[in-house]
């Protein structure tokens, strides 16, 4: 077991902190919240950037226009990234870290040279088009049809917890193809966003944000060509997804979640309480400190998860685990922050000296999704049991 | 970077387990009740397997491998609930004589600790003190003890000081026994670590056999996700014991203390809320002296306070964050 970064994994870290330094200061103001047109070029924007500096794709193939690099850089990009306070992947989420390796994985060879160098450029935004309103946790009982008629799908249905719908182009589609068979009538299309019948009607979330949308589609003829795999075979190439998504696609929500301990401890200097401040309390010392070994902990597992990615090329089910424990200790740690500010936490916005109140607010109604999405804590707890303790099944 | 396991480091790994299953079968566990704790023969057999001078340099008699290999072998030897005081007289070999080879059982206490209670006191020969001057050594025939029965772990017997602690002759300056303190702290976390898995695969086991209502109870959600829970704990914890081991060998790698504070917490934690788990799944049975759930529960009570408990830790680790 070795701990040690080697030299080039250092220099690697050296160069992207200070083109960090350099680069970070210069982006234009972000836009507002709801004008997803000006997000959308923001993010995109700074994905050009990432490309252009090589920073791009970092575990990605050289051929498609990544970096080629360990996945060891990889933690170092996600790290140093997440600390420097970059910009959040946004818009470029579902294509970099979803649709994106799983076309890598499982499309054609064109399909491939189409859309990965497209994605690392910041050309191309994707959504997913997965879940439906009778279809969340029990994903393959989903209903959105296609039958064939000719060179086409005709897809009709509803898909819903669509992220970036509103400015996506390509959108990862799982339909029902065959209705007599649950997880082999399933396949995964690339349906294209601009096609006529898509209708798209943003939801509004608890944090009263609307990045999610349902779509409804009404008779869209999808191109057979756009088909990823066999027809019927859509279920095991997005399990393939969620095996990247419960991989390594949590780390920069466990450096978000270790940035936040570093911030509630902040908090808690500034608050002030019969003339002391909560962070003279040991009690809550104690409590901030228990999460900060619950976190060490769990960092030190993913160097673990890694080095077996790095071995067997397939993140293991280790991924529920870590899902499992980041989200209820992110969540622990704001609901810490409720109970410090008291009612400072009546505006989202910043309250006196409590600078960063606001933001701590935001974030305890943000984290409520956190045991929802990618598979709710129910789910992974039972995927914990019966796919790695091996207990018997209840269906 | 590559924290897996080495080939070598898995050998020593399925070493010990296989040791421990032929010589350490849960009977003979149970049996050293009798005995105060300690089969003197089988803790020979333990000093044969290195179990004591795991650590401790070739050219002085020991194997000479480092705190991350060391932290395997105790995990070992928590999930086989091996009893006596092995952390101790880990440490004190090349300190204490005989420690090394199994002649000498050595014990420990930190000086400043209120409870004065001394684990098996009928059978070992010496008591390491560890205090902020340094580690000190006294025989434990020279101590004032009065009986304490019953014990909390029916393998792990007890006896309390009816005098101040003698100085002692010392034996380590404060720097080292300072190093000491936080390599025993991550060895016990290695038991831990140990005792919170053995614990998981007892539950495990029993919830596919036992059957209610027509079926498995395992295959009930609400037993699903108390073991789904007991296996997170367990692997995070891996997590930090493992660093912990590393650290210890290799300081530039982090701060050793925050390290060793990460996997005592969370190693506790882990086997604390395990065992309890484990007796919750085995129902009535697991209330019972005949299932070896109590044992886990009880040892994993002993060692989560041993080498500073999980308060101490969190106070400590908040302290080496954020001051």
């Amino acid at each position: 077991m070795d701990l040690r970064y080697s030299e080039s994994d250092l220099a690697f870290r050296a160069e992207l902190r200070s083109w960090l330094a350099d680069v970070l200061p210069t982006l234009p103001p972000k836009p507002a919240p709801d004008d997803w047109p000006a997000r959308r070029d923001w993010d995109t924007g700074w994905q050009r950037q990432l490309f252009e500096a090589g920073y791009a794709g970092i575990n990605w193939p050289k051929e498609y226009g990544g970096r080629g690099a360990t996945l060891t850089e990889q933690l170092i990009y996600l790290e140093e990234t997440t600390r420097a306070g970059a910009p959040y992947i946004g818009v470029n989420f579902v294509g970099m870290l979803h649709a994106g390796p799983t076309v890598m994985a499982e499309a054609s060879e064109e399909q491939k040279a189409f859309h990965l160098p497209r994605i690392l450029r910041g050309e191309e935004v994707w959504c997913q088009g997965f879940s439906e309103p009778g279809a969340g946790s029990d994903l393959a009982s989903l209903s959105c049809k296609a039958f064939r008629d000719g060179d086409h799908y005709v897809v009709t249905g509803q898909k819903i917890w669509t992220s970036f719908a509103q400015v996506a182009d390509w959108c990862e589609l799982l339909v029902r193809t065959d209705a007599s068979s649950k997880h082999k009538g399933i396949t995964w299309l690339i349906c294209p966003m601009d096609l006529p019948g898509i209708e798209i009607r943003p939801l509004r979330t608890i944090v009263g944000s609307s990045e999610f949308s349902e779509v409804f589609f009404d008779e869209v003829r999808v191109p057979v060509s756009q088909r990823v795999g066999d027809e019927n075979d859509g279920w095991r190439i997005a399990m393939v997804t969620f095996s990247f998504e419960r991989g390594t696609g949590f780390i920069s929500d466990l450096v978000e979640t270790d940035k936040m301990i570093s911030e509630l401890v902040e908090l808690a200097k500034r608050v002030t309480r019969k003339g002391a401040t909560a962070w003279d309390d040991v009690a809550l010392r104690r409590e901030i400190g228990q999460m900060q070994a619950q976190m060490d902990a769990l960092w030190a597992m993913t160097k673990r998860n890694l080095a077996q990615a790095e071995r067997n090329g397939v993140p293991g089910v280790g991924g529920s685990v870590v899902k499992l424990y980041y989200s209820e200790l992110f969540q622990r740690l704001t609901d810490v922050a409720m109970r410090l500010l008291e009612r400072a936490s009546l505006s989202r916005d910043d309250v006196g000296q409590l600078v960063g109140s606001g933001s701590f607010v935001e974030e305890r109604l943000r984290s409520t999704s956190f045991t929802i999405a990618a598979g709710t804590s129910q789910i992974q707890r039972n995927i914990v049991a019966e796919r790695i303790l091996g207990l018997p099944k209840d269906r | 970077m590559d924290f897996e396991l080495t080939d070598d480091q898995i050998a020593l790994q399925e070493g010990l387990r296989s040791f421990c299953s032929g010589r350490f079968p849960i009977e003979v566990v149970r049996a050293v009740e009798a005995t105060g704790g300690i089969d003197r023969d089988r803790w020979r057999e333990l000093a044969d397997m290195g179990t004591f001078a795991l650590r401790l340099a070739e050219d002085a008699g020991g194997v000479g491998l480092g705190t991350a290999d060391a932290v395997l072998a105790f995990e070992e030897l928590g999930r086989a609930l091996v009893p006596g005081p092995l952390v101790w007289t880990h440490l004190a070999a090349g300190l204490v004589d005989g420690a090394a080879t199994g002649e000498v059982v050595v014990t420990g206490i930190e000086r400043d600790d209120a409870s004065g209670v001394i684990e098996f006191p009928a059978t070992a020969d010496v008591l390491l003190i560890l205090d902020t001057d340094g580690a000190w050594r006294v025989d434990v025939a020279d101590l004032a003890l009065a009986p304490l029965d019953p014990p909390l772990d029916p393998l792990t017997p007890v006896a309390r000081l009816t005098a101040p602690l003698p100085q002692g002759a010392k034996v380590l300056d404060a720097g080292p026994a300072a190093e000491l303190r936080l390599t025993g702290a991550a060895l016990t976390a290695g038991q831990l670590l140990g005792i919170s898995t053995a614990t998981t695969d007892l539950a495990v086991a029993f919830a596919k056999e036992r059957v209610q209502f027509d079926r498995p109870i395992g295959q009930f959600q609400a037993l699903k996700h108390l073991m789904a829970d007991m296996l997170t704990r367990s692997e995070v914890a891996r997590g930090a014991v493992y660093a912990a081991g590393v650290t210890v060998d290799d300081p530039e790698v982090g701060p050793v203390a925050r390290a060793v504070a990460a996997a005592k917490l969370t190693a506790g934690e882990a086997a604390v809320e395990n065992t309890k788990t484990c007796v919750q799944v085995h129902g009535g049975m697991g209330y019972t002296w005949e299932v070896d759930a109590h044992l886990q529960l009880k040892r994993a009570y002993v060692l989560d306070a041993a080498f500073g408990g999980r308060e101490h830790w969190a106070e400590a680790m908040a302290d080496l964050a954020f001051t």
